[in-house]
């Protein structure tokens, strides 16, 4: 029932010479709001240790298939996925799953900074009791491993008993993106998460997910193509619901295979 | 300046006018209470009030069982209804949603909340009073919880509609089950709006007097027995300002004069914590 990984793999090169091992495997992938159809027949795989993102016009299904991959649509009664996405040797789409165990194995950071209504030790102490009984210090020492690992120990060493609400909306994010990384999960996955933040701490998150890679695979849906060709290995144009084309991003953005890319990513279309 | 111009400027006086003076109108009546209410009240406060039981006819007394009677059951039934209230409107938002349960629910709550009380009292009286052949304290504090909960579930239920359904995407992206989602990050988002509606549900019911006419009923003397009649100030101020004694008279005002004051504090408290929850 857990999402433990089944095997370990010897230690994986961190550059992108070092061959993809697929972490999630999406299979014939229909998704369903009520009788509409939001994902038609998509497969992907989303590779280990590397950042994989989705780009496409509004509505084209790249959030939808972002949130099947941790199963929040099924928050939602009336919102249905068909299909198979095998994680860790399990389609976690069976009706058996263990949802709780996937989220914190499946991170995820949403568009708008959600911190929580508690202190920023405590944004972060949030996630990590949920499955591990850590001593005090044990956990000061998680927050700051977690805060570090987000670039911003330094900025919110001295206040980590305020509201993590106070905090400007970059740093808010990247307080999100502390909070995911702390439970240690296997997957992080990104919901245009810049997209409501100036370009500083667009830089600053960016430069951060480029970091994360090295112990993270980073599922990335994004409306900025730069953003995408900046921090992606691999890139996935959709539109009206399929997924259109996917390789590695260099091949996407410099010689796209299909015609509909090339309009979309050259700003003929979308 | 062209007609139509001059003729927009002439309606927009017009409403104006209107709507100031109906406003002024309805200002008028609310002024005069109050102002009747604070004249005659504070003309009958005296320290005696804190310290001597209700008096029989025609000679002085205070106000003190009714004070503590009423502060009592208004107390239970806080006690009562707030988690049953809370409970419900989280039920209301979080699991029921738009399920056929969940919109009995809400009706039947909507037609309790704008229920005359004089039948909440009633439905006491049938189901408890008369079987238990008396009235009693219980009695009027279960009305007056029954009052106060509607009001309870729907601030709860707006309130926590109020969370971005981002921020539970947030909590449950985690891994936390729902019920610790709720308790330690949508309810606590919202925590000041749900204790402003408690403290707006005990206002509500602090000055009711239909429902514990049938249930609480008075009591002339000091008693902390909930299971006897008891006494209370709406009860006593119904009873004193239509009798002819005029101790008695002065008595009601007095009484209705501390139940404004204390509503008036309730509602106040009640502004503050939602404007520190709006500005935080």
């Amino acid at each position: 029932m857990n999402f433990e990984a089944v095997a370990t793999r010897p230690e994986a090169g961190t550059s992108a010479s070092a061959p993809a091992v697929p972490k999630m495997s999406i299979r014939h992938l229909d998704f369903f709001y009520g009788k509409f159809q939001g994902l038609k027949g998509v497969n992907l795989d989303v590779a280990e240790r590397r950042v994989t993102a989705f780009i496409g016009p509004s509505g084209c299904g790249k959030s939808t298939l972002l949130r099947t991959l941790n199963r929040m649509y099924s928050l939602y009664p009336g919102q249905r996925a068909v299909g198979e996405i095998i994680f860790n040797g399990r389609n976690i789409l069976d009706s058996g799953v263990d949802l709780n165990m996937l989220r914190a194995k499946v991170g995820m950071v949403f568009q708008k900074p959600t911190p929580f209504p508690m202190s920023i030790h405590d944004n972060i102490a949030f996630g990590v009791r949920l499955y591990e009984s850590l001593s005090q210090r044990q956990m000061d020492e998680r927050v700051e491993w977690a805060l570090t690992k987000a670039a911003m120990w330094d900025e919110s060493k001295d206040k980590l008993k305020q509201s993590g609400m106070a905090l400007s909306g970059g740093q808010q994010q990247r307080l999100c993106i502390a909070r995911a990384v702390a439970v240690k999960p296997d997957v992080l996955l990104l919901d245009e998460p810049t997209s409501a933040l100036d370009p500083i701490s667009t830089a600053k998150i960016e430069e951060l997910i480029s970091d994360l890679k090295k112990d993270y695979t980073i599922a990335i849906v994004t409306h900025n193509m730069q953003q995408a060709a900046r921090v992606s290995d691999y890139t996935a144009y959709m539109y009206l619901g399929e997924l259109i084309e996917f390789g590695a991003t260099d091949e996407i953005f410099l010689k796209p295979a299909r015609k509909e890319t090339e309009d979309y990513i050259t700003g003929r279309f979308g | 300046m062209n007609g139509l111009y001059r003729r927009r400027l002439l309606v927009n006086r017009w409403n104006l006018a209107m709507s100031l003076g109906t406003m002024a109108f309805g200002m008028t009546f609310l002024l005069w209470i109050l102002f009747t209410l604070f004249e005659r009240g504070f003309a009958a406060l005296s320290p005696t009030l804190f310290t001597q039981m209700t008096p029989p006819p025609g000679s002085a007394g205070g106000l003190l069982n009714a004070i503590f009677g009423s502060f009592v059951m208004v107390l239970v039934a806080t006690f009562i209804s707030t988690p049953i209230g809370i409970l419900a409107g989280i039920y209301l938002a979080e699991f029921g949603k738009q399920g056929w349960v969940a919109n009995v629910t809400r009706f039947i709550n909507d037609i309790l909340l704008s229920a005359p009380s004089i039948v909440i009292g009633l439905f006491v009286y049938t189901v408890y009073v008369a079987r238990a052949q008396h009235f009693s304290g219980w009695a009027g504090s279960l009305a007056l919880a029954l009052l106060a909960i509607p009001v309870v579930v729907r601030t709860t239920e707006n309130m926590l509609r109020l969370v971005p359904s981002s921020l539970r995407e947030a909590a449950v992206a985690l891994g936390a089950p729902m019920w610790k989602v709720i308790l330690m990050v949508t309810l606590k988002a919202v925590r000041s709006g749900v204790v402003t509606g408690v403290l707006l549900a005990v206002a509500r019911i602090s000055g009711e007097t239909a429902p514990l006419l049938f249930t609480a009923l008075n009591n002339q003397f000091w008693s902390t027995d909930m299971n006897a009649p008891m006494a209370n100030l709406p009860v006593v101020i119904f009873q004193f300002a239509m009798s002819p004694f005029d101790e008695w008279q002065q008595l009601a005002w007095a009484g209705a004069l501390l139940i404004t004051l204390a509503v008036l504090l309730l509602n106040i408290m009640a502004r503050t914590l939602f404007r520190q929850s709006a500005t935080s």
